[in-house]
């Protein structure tokens, strides 16, 4: 499930991370050369090596202050492999923030989240609205909006969805059916 | 208005009079960097044109020669898009090296441009005043289709300098005493100006702006003085030069002094450079398994030539292994011609061929668990450079090469003054 999916509106268990998780604790170096769907099983290996089987598609990623700091390794698609629907932080690298939504990750910058969630709480979050409710404390906190233009990358489900469109890029190929697939008789 | 120098130079480039902290600005972008690693699975096959072949250059980098079957592809795709979309500035292994040394190298970095490229060192051209910074690979597709991005203008922090460096030290120690003493930097641009600048080599500059990214900084910028313009017009003889200076009476979120003369060699200790870094007599003592000296933060001439200097007629200890990178092939050679690559390898290093190497634990000096690494590249994260079980250390070339003769972290300075 991802933000463009749903109309920018996400629900999802929250796994609650601290401050200054950086890229290569999310995305180490050796994993660059792994194919994503492997790369994927390799988040957090240093710090957290289970946490990759234990997500479950729709859940929400929460973090404390400079969230992303380091490169610019394609981390969002690391979380989208996994099912992650959006990242909520104190705070977010610049870098990590444009490169999630380009990636049509949702990412929201929302002062106070850190104290406003447990790990395991039920978050609904619009996106457009940059609010999060959560469902356990019946509680709700604004973020900061994202403008208009990376809204629209959302909603495109990525930056490549966009290029796609405006012709700069050529549509990927599409997967041949399976010849061993169901229905090929 | 008055200015910053980032407000100066991205004002220009979204063709505003003046620009604020806060406004989202489109701009031209007037270089684009491609490097190999981005041929992995970066769909650039599926480009249909890029904007201007001239504003366009390829450096392979991070994964060079190929270490494995998949960077060889990456390699070749590299190589097919160049030849397909007409990329002149190709620089192909042989006349590579790691992007920000080779932008800086071949004059390709200029006061005032807006630079873009996927690494996130690319603030490293902020030491001759581009407005430069690491985009996701994503980014670069479009900013390659299209020749544009935006940028939210970061508030300024200014560091104003004064004092000369002391002997023993260099900008590296400056990173770490003002990543250490004043911490992050998160969305800001780090400009640098102050009486002190004047003194402050090249090589300085760019192991400070390249590491501005450690410390969360959008953008690290220096003005044009002198010293860069004469830098830069060596690199670029034809190249027009406009120099970029902040104005008087800019509107700065903090200013902060450094008294150069007061600056000793500094370590950070493992995890981040943030609020993390000590004077080398804190942890003075501490066994080394590997040292390593090179990246884009610290594999200049500059660099190796501290090195060589410091390790000539001595030799490396027998419980440590000394890994000296190049940053690039005309760092390569200029240090060979000079004799620095001979001095390394007498006292015991290893000098590999020039790229991104040990600084990102991919394919070269990868550090075991339980082993501790010092080292002059840009990151000391847990599990940079291999094992997350492996603690590192980040220091000056200076004080990785006497770490490296005592085995253990040492002050450079009481090397240097030791009787031979």
């Amino acid at each position: 499930m991802s933000a463009a999916g749903t109309g920018l509106h996400v629900r999802g268990r929250a796994w609650v991370f601290g401050d200054e998780v950086n890229t290569d604790e999310m995305f180490p170096g050796f994993a660059n050369r792994l194919p994503i769907k492997e790369a994927a099983q390799t988040m957090f290996n240093a710090s957290r090596p289970s946490w990759p089987a234990l997500v479950r598609p729709g859940d929400i990623v929460v973090a404390g202050r400079n969230f992303g700091l380091g490169s610019s390794r394609p981390v969002a698609l690391l979380f989208q492999q996994l099912g992650v629907s959006a990242l909520l932080a104190e705070h977010i690298n610049s870098l990590f923030f444009r490169n999630s939504i380009n990636y049509g990750l949702a990412a929201l910058t929302v002062p106070g989240i850190t104290a406003h969630v447990t790990e395991g709480d039920e978050l609904v979050v619009d996106v457009t609205a940059a609010t999060v409710v959560n469902i356990r404390t019946d509680t709700q906190l604004t973020g900061a909006p994202l403008p208009e233009f990376l809204l629209s990358i959302l909603r495109a489900g990525g930056l490549s969805a966009q290029l796609e469109r405006a012709g700069h890029l050529r549509a990927p190929v599409p997967i041949q059916p399976a010849v061993h697939a169901p229905t090929a008789r | 208005m008055a200015d910053t120098l980032i407000e100066k130079v991205l004002a220009r480039a979204c063709g505003a009079e003046t620009v604020a902290p806060g406004d989202v600005v489109t701009c031209d972008v007037d270089l684009s960097v491609l490097i190999d690693t981005q041929f992995l699975a970066g769909r650039l096959d599926d480009v249909v044109a890029v904007y201007d072949p001239d504003r366009i250059a390829i450096v392979m980098d991070h994964a060079v020669p190929a270490p494995s079957i998949r960077d060889a592809e990456s390699g070749r795709g590299a190589r097919a898009f160049a030849a397909k979309h007409h990329i002149e500035r190709f620089f192909d292994i042989g006349r590579h090296g790691i992007v920000h040394q080779v932008l800086a190298e071949e004059g390709l970095a200029r006061p005032g441009m807006v630079i873009a490229c996927t690494d996130s060192h690319t603030c490293a051209a902020g030491a001759v005043g581009a407005a430069a910074r690491g985009l996701g690979p994503i980014e670069m597709l479009q900013i390659i289709c299209t020749g544009r991005t935006w940028y939210e203008v970061p508030p300024t922090v200014r560091y104003d300098l004064t004092g000369c460096l002391p002997g023993g030290v260099s900008g590296k120690d400056v990173f770490l005493f003002l990543a250490g003493r004043d911490g992050e930097a998160s969305g800001h641009a780090v400009e640098f100006g102050g009486p002190g600048l004047e003194g402050l080599a090249m090589s300085d500059r760019r192991t400070i702006a390249t590491q501005g990214a450690e410390i969360g900084a959008d953008f690290t910028i220096f003005p044009s003085d002198e010293r860069c313009l004469n830098a830069v017009s060596q690199a670029a003889p034809d190249a027009e030069l406009i120099p970029v200076l902040p104005d008087a009476g800019a509107d700065y979120a903090a200013q902060r002094a450094i008294d150069l003369a007061e600056v000793s060699p500094m370590v950070a200790l493992p995890g981040s450079v943030i609020d993390n870094a000590q004077p080398v007599g804190d942890v003075a003592g501490t066994p080394v398994d590997q040292a390593f000296i090179g990246s884009c933060a610290n594999g200049q001439l500059a660099d190796l030539e501290v090195a060589a200097r410091v390790l000539k007629g001595r030799q490396v200890a027998a419980s440590t292994r000394l890994i000296v990178t190049p940053a690039s092939q005309r760092v390569y050679a200029e240090a060979a011609r000079r004799g620095y690559l001979a001095d390394l390898v007498d006292a015991g290093a290893t000098v590999t061929n020039p790229t991104c190497g040990a600084c990102f634990g991919y394919a070269m000096g990868v550090l075991g668990p339980g082993e501790v690494c010092i080292t002059a590249s840009t990151r000391n994260f847990k599990g940079r450079m291999g094992s997350p079980e492996a603690a590192i250390f980040m220091a000056s070339p200076a004080t990785v090469a006497a770490s490296a003769i005592r085995g253990a972290i040492s002050d450079v300075r009481e090397i240097a003054e030791a009787p031979e």
